[in-house]
Parts: structure tokens; sequence; C-alpha cells
């Protein structure tokens, strides 16, 4: 197998499982963040609106850690510098 | 090929500047805002029966005031300017997304990364307009000196954060669109655009408070430090300080 299917076989395989390990994760800690959060609206329901504010801001924090995962599983499949690389080092 | 960022898509050539989709979609959104509001603004009138177009002003002004006031338990006027401007610009590029033909220039990481960057400058400006030079710098070396490295860490890294996960969340929902529009092109892509218009809004609204708890912390926590010189600030940090205590605990 030559270097170039070599790169691109790494690099979709390893996009796949960052996008899997990657979301894992992140799906664990916001649904036990929604779930307290739920927990805690049931028990005082005059905070709610606080709890959600802080709840959306949480969320975000940890869904970008997903984020994070999918924009490098992007950037392999779509725009791989190191397939870029070698691609014109092989064309000249 | 699907283009990840709308800086690879070169419009026209300005002389010798090249003038990319996201340079172009920015002035488009920044007169679209700046028409509209001063169209609006033009016949300003506090009688019985403002207009239609002032309601709609009204509301969105009121409401930023309001969350403003609630994240960062001071008065929203000296915020209110920055904050609002963030989360116009953000919300109404991510809205214009639905418009066939239009690509977000929140979705290219350079845009993302002005914005954080106006963010990451506007922090210690507040501080230090809030607190004085001295007493802003001060919290650095909170909780010793030994930390300074890492809140400058700190500093960086929220910043980075802030950048990539606007970035992220609008360039996923422009290549989701792209690749669903190849694969099933009828009726699945409009259901992603209907997600993609609720975390559009849902990420302006979290840039603003993000920045707007940011440049909070920053303008009271120093006040916090220098022995609660002034108690104006003392009761939101204190209040800060106890809910971190029970969610540590």
């Amino acid at each position: 197998m030559d270097s170039l299917s070599l790169i691109g076989m790494v690099s979709i395989v390893t996009a796949g499982l960052t996008l899997a390990v990657g979301s894992l994760g992140p799906a664990f800690g916001e649904a036990r963040a929604v779930a307290q959060a739920l927990a805690a609206i049931a028990q005082q329901p005059d905070e709610s609106a606080t709890i959600t504010r802080t709840l959306f801001v949480g969320l975000a924090m940890i869904e970008s850690t997903a984020i994070y995962c999918f924009v490098l599983a992007m950037i392999l499949v779509f725009a791989n510098p190191f397939w870029n690389h070698f691609v014109q080092a092989g064309g000249g | 090929m699907i283009a990840i960022t709308p800086d690879a898509w070169v419009l026209w050539h300005w002389g010798p500047f090249p003038v990319n989709a996201t340079i172009a979609f920015t002035w488009l959104v920044m007169a679209l805002l700046v028409v509209l509001s001063w169209l609006v603004t033009r016949r300003l009138t506090d009688g019985p029966e403002p207009s239609r177009w002032q309601h709609v002003l009204e509301v969105l002004v009121t409401g930023i005031r309001d969350q403003i006031a609630q994240v960062s338990r001071q008065d929203p006027g000296a915020y209110l300017p920055f904050v609002g401007t963030l989360f116009l610009f953000i919300a109404a590029s991510n809205l214009l997304a639905v418009v066939p033909g239009f690509r977000p220039p929140t979705g290219s990481l350079s845009t993302t990364t002005a914005l954080a960057l106006c963010v990451l400058v506007a922090v210690p400006v507040f501080g230090v307009a809030q607190q004085g030079a001295l007493g802003y710098l001060r919290h650095y070396l909170r909780p010793t000196p030994l930390m300074l490295p890492f809140n400058l860490i700190g500093e960086i890294s929220r910043t980075v954060a802030l950048a990539v996960r606007l970035y992220g969340n609008i360039m996923s929902g422009t290549v989701l669109a792209g690749i669903l529009l190849s694969l099933v092109p009828f009726f699945f892509p409009v259901v992603m655009q209907l997600l993609g218009l609720l975390t559009g809004m849902i990420q302006a609204y979290i840039f603003a408070v993000l920045a707007m708890v940011y440049i909070a912390s920053a303008a009271s926590a120093a006040s916090a430090a220098s022995g609660g010189a002034s108690r104006g600030g003392s009761g939101s940090a204190g209040s800060r300080e106890r809910e971190a205590n029970d969610r540590g605990r």
C-alpha cells in the first residue's frame, strides 16, 4: 500500500473514531446535566429561569468538547494537511 | 467536495484584494442591521401608539437589557452596546442562513476569532474601567502569585473555546445541510434547517451570555479581592462565590 492511500485510510478511520468517542462522553455529560436540572426545577419551580439559563450555558460548555471533535474530524476528512502535502509532493 | 469555510469562496477581486464570501456577507449583515435600526430609530415616539417596528426594537433592547442585568447583577447600561451588538450580529447572520445562497459569516473561523478577540480585549477594558488598572491586574495574582501563568492560559483558552464553539456549530449545520442535500434532497434538509435556526439562536445567546459572564467576573471579582472597599458589587460577587461553593460540593 502506498503512503497516500495509507494516509487516506488512517484519516478516515481516525475521523470516525474521533466522532464516536467524542460524542459519547458529551452525551453522558449532557444527559446528567439535564437530569440534574430537571430535578432542580421539580424541587424549586420558582427558580426555573435561573436554572434554565445556567443549564444552557453549561450545555454549551459540554457541547463544545463534542464540537472540537467534530471540527477535527471534518479537518481530517475534508481539509487534511498531510494528504494535501503528499498530493503536492507527488504532483510535482 | 464541500467547502468547510466560506473563506474559500471568492466572489470577486477588488483591486488586489480578493473579496471572499465571509467579507461580503459580513458587510451585508452589517448594512442590514444599520439600515434597519436607522429606519426604525428615525421616528421614535413615546406617545400612546408607537409604530410596529418600534415595538420590535423595544422588545429586543429591553430583552437584552434584562438578560444582561440578570447575568451580571449590575447596571446593564455600560455593557449593553458591546454585548447587544455581539448578540444581534451573530443572531442575524445565523438566522439569515436559511436564505438560499447565503453562507453565514459566523461559519468561518476568521469571523468567530475576530469576535472572540473583541471579547478578549473587552474583558480587561471593562475590568479596568470598573476597578482601575491596579485593582484589575491584581486579580491575575489570585489566589497566589504562583497562579499567574494559569490565569493567563485560562484567559487565552476560553477565548479559543469561544471562537471554535461558534465556528464548529455553524459550520456543522452548513456541512450537514450540504451532505443531506446530496443524499436525501427533498424533505429531511428542511427539518435540519429548522434545527439550524434553533441552534443558531442558542449559539448567539450563549456567545453573548459567556462574554457577559467573563466581563462581569472581571468587573466584580476584583472588588471582592480588594478587601471589599466598594461593597456595591460585593453582593453579586459574594453570591457567585456561594454558588461556586454549592456546585463544588
